[in-house]
């Protein structure tokens, strides 16, 4: 890992209503990093996740991705700096018009205004089917014939498909079964060290965040209250941490 | 003072949507300013918009040419019906049942439809993909369907126009018994330039409401499926209403001018 900040959150906050979703968020990942955020449903993990995308607009607060402080940026210039990062969402967020192969190489074939060849981007998407542990001949099915693991795979490819340079993770493994969970962590940790990418990755999943994370962050009303390796997460003493690993109701975290 | 109130709320929500609108409208013209257009998709929205709301448009102007010609000849019987016929049928439907008519069918048939399509890609999270992939939601998705709109709306009218006074010619020959010859110079004699163009300018007009605002509703969509039926009401209901507003507006800025 190297030393380079790749992501730089400062004093970030954001409400909606008179709700304090984001109350003064800090985060550092550093370049080649894989950071986990963990933390109850609702505590504002994903808002954060969007947040560092621009996809949401904090209220105060600066958020610099690769060296470039992203809250000042027009939609297009936000779109631009996109290119450089991308996205697996937790419903997968295929396009369900178009087949598995389209949805894989959309992210290229859209690019630079770049013509190009049917045949170049067809052997691509079969290589990243491959990647991910699927049969190539998937390439012409559509999203909906797939299975919530299938899709998974399917999502994960084109998240990697452009190489970006950091991939966000939004709840990876909710909703698959434990073997799943597992395969899908593991291919996280493979595709991201091939592209050697950052990753940061928000999950309540204490077992693949363990898996995945070189750093994990317990996030708690609106702000990151302890960051430690896997290790630590599991020796910690904090009371927060204790709770969140034990699954209890009651401690010092309250879920309204 | 709740009445105060509420109509102070209302006035405040209709100044938003319309800005909101504007905006909207001015993104979309912004955008077909820069490359890439994704002609292809222009196409086949061509296709969708135009070729498959051919049956229920020409249909609906059939049968309104029809019914046309028998009101008529029952109000003006006796006073020679068999000119004001086909005179009236001409004139109205050129200049407002065509537009009007073809108008609220597709803004039930499309805008309905790239509104349900928008809002479900706005719930299941693939529009903040696109944005994440680099592509400007308006421009791929919003932009086609517009342009698409705009040049399949008059293709549509001028069929819409043609069925319509047929049906008029069906029901003034076949059933009232007019001479053929007689009703269809008296048609040409009473279809206008101004009359054709106002139609049509009409349809391009309604074709741009009808993709605007089925587009803005359903990126507008929050709240999963109900979010996206909401929505879909809204955008036909919408679009319905300023059809209607804009016909008038038209109709008079029409007639001002000559």
């Amino acid at each position: 890992m190297e030393n380079k900040v790749v992501i730089e959150v400062n004093n970030v906050c954001k409400s909606f209503g008179d709700k304090k979703v984001l109350d003064h968020f800090n985060l550092r990942v550093h370049k080649g990093e894989s950071f986990v955020i963990l933390g109850t449903s609702g505590c504002g993990k994903s808002v954060a996740l969007k947040t560092m995308l621009g996809l949401i607009k904090c209220d105060s607060g600066s958020v610099r991705i690769l060296d470039s402080e992203i809250t000042a940026m027009s939609e297009k210039e936000l779109l631009k700096h996109n290119l450089n990062c991308s996205m697996l969402f937790q419903s997968n967020a295929l396009f369900d018009s178009m087949t598995v192969g389209e949805n894989i190489v959309f992210g290229i074939k859209n690019r630079k205004h770049k013509k190009f060849d049917d045949k170049y981007l067809e052997n691509i998407a079969k290589e990243l089917l491959k990647a991910v542990g699927l049969q190539p001949d998937n390439i012409s099915k559509y999203p909906s014939e797939l299975s919530g693991g299938m899709q998974k795979r399917v999502a994960l490819a084109r998240a990697i498909a452009t190489k970006p340079e950091i991939i966000f993770f939004d709840e990876p493994t909710t909703g698959l079964d434990p073997i799943m969970t597992d395969i899908i962590s593991e291919l996280i940790i493979k595709c991201v060290k091939a592209i050697g990418a950052s990753a940061i990755t928000i999950t309540h999943d204490i077992g693949s965040a363990v898996k995945i994370a070189d750093r994990i962050g317990l996030m708690y009303k609106g702000n990151i209250i302890w960051v430690g390796t896997g290790d630590e997460l599991k020796k910690s003493d904090n009371p927060y941490v204790k709770q969140f690993l034990n699954g209890k109701s009651e401690g010092p975290i309250k879920v309204i | 003072m709740w009445f105060v109130n509420l109509i102070g709320r209302i006035a405040i929500n209709i100044y938003d949507n319309i800005v909101d609108v504007l905006c909207f409208t001015g993104n979309f013209v912004l955008s077909i300013f820069s490359f890439p257009l994704y002609f292809s998709k222009i196409k086949k929205e061509i296709i969708s918009i135009g070729f498959y709301s051919l049956p229920i448009v020409a249909f609906t102007s059939l049968f309104a040419g029809m019914v046309l010609a028998l009101q008529i000849y029952s109000g003006f019987n006796g006073m020679s019906a068999e000119t004001a016929v086909p005179a009236i049928i001409v004139v109205a439907i050129v200049r407002e049942l065509g537009p009007v008519f073809a108008g609220l069918m597709v803004a039930g048939r499309i805008g309905a439809s790239i509104c349900a399509e928008i809002g479900t890609m706005k719930v299941s999270e693939q529009i903040d993909a696109l944005k994440i992939l680099g592509i400007n939601p308006i421009k791929y998705l919003v932009a086609p369907k517009v342009i698409a709109s705009m040049i399949a709306m008059p293709l549509l009218v001028i069929i819409a126009n043609i069925v319509g006074i047929f049906g008029g010619f069906l029901v003034g020959v076949g059933k009232l018994g007019f001479n053929p010859v007689n009703h269809i110079s008296t048609t040409f004699d009473f279809l206008e330039f101004n009359g054709i163009m106002l139609g049509l300018t009409k349809a391009f007009v309604f074709g741009i409401i009808i993709s605007i605002i089925g587009s803005y509703q359903g990126i507008k969509t929050t709240n999963g499926a109900e979010g996206v039926g909401r929505a879909t009401t809204n955008a036909v209901v919408l679009s319905s209403i300023l059809i209607l507003i804009f016909n008038y507006i038209l109709t008079e800025l029409f007639f001002i001018n000559g």
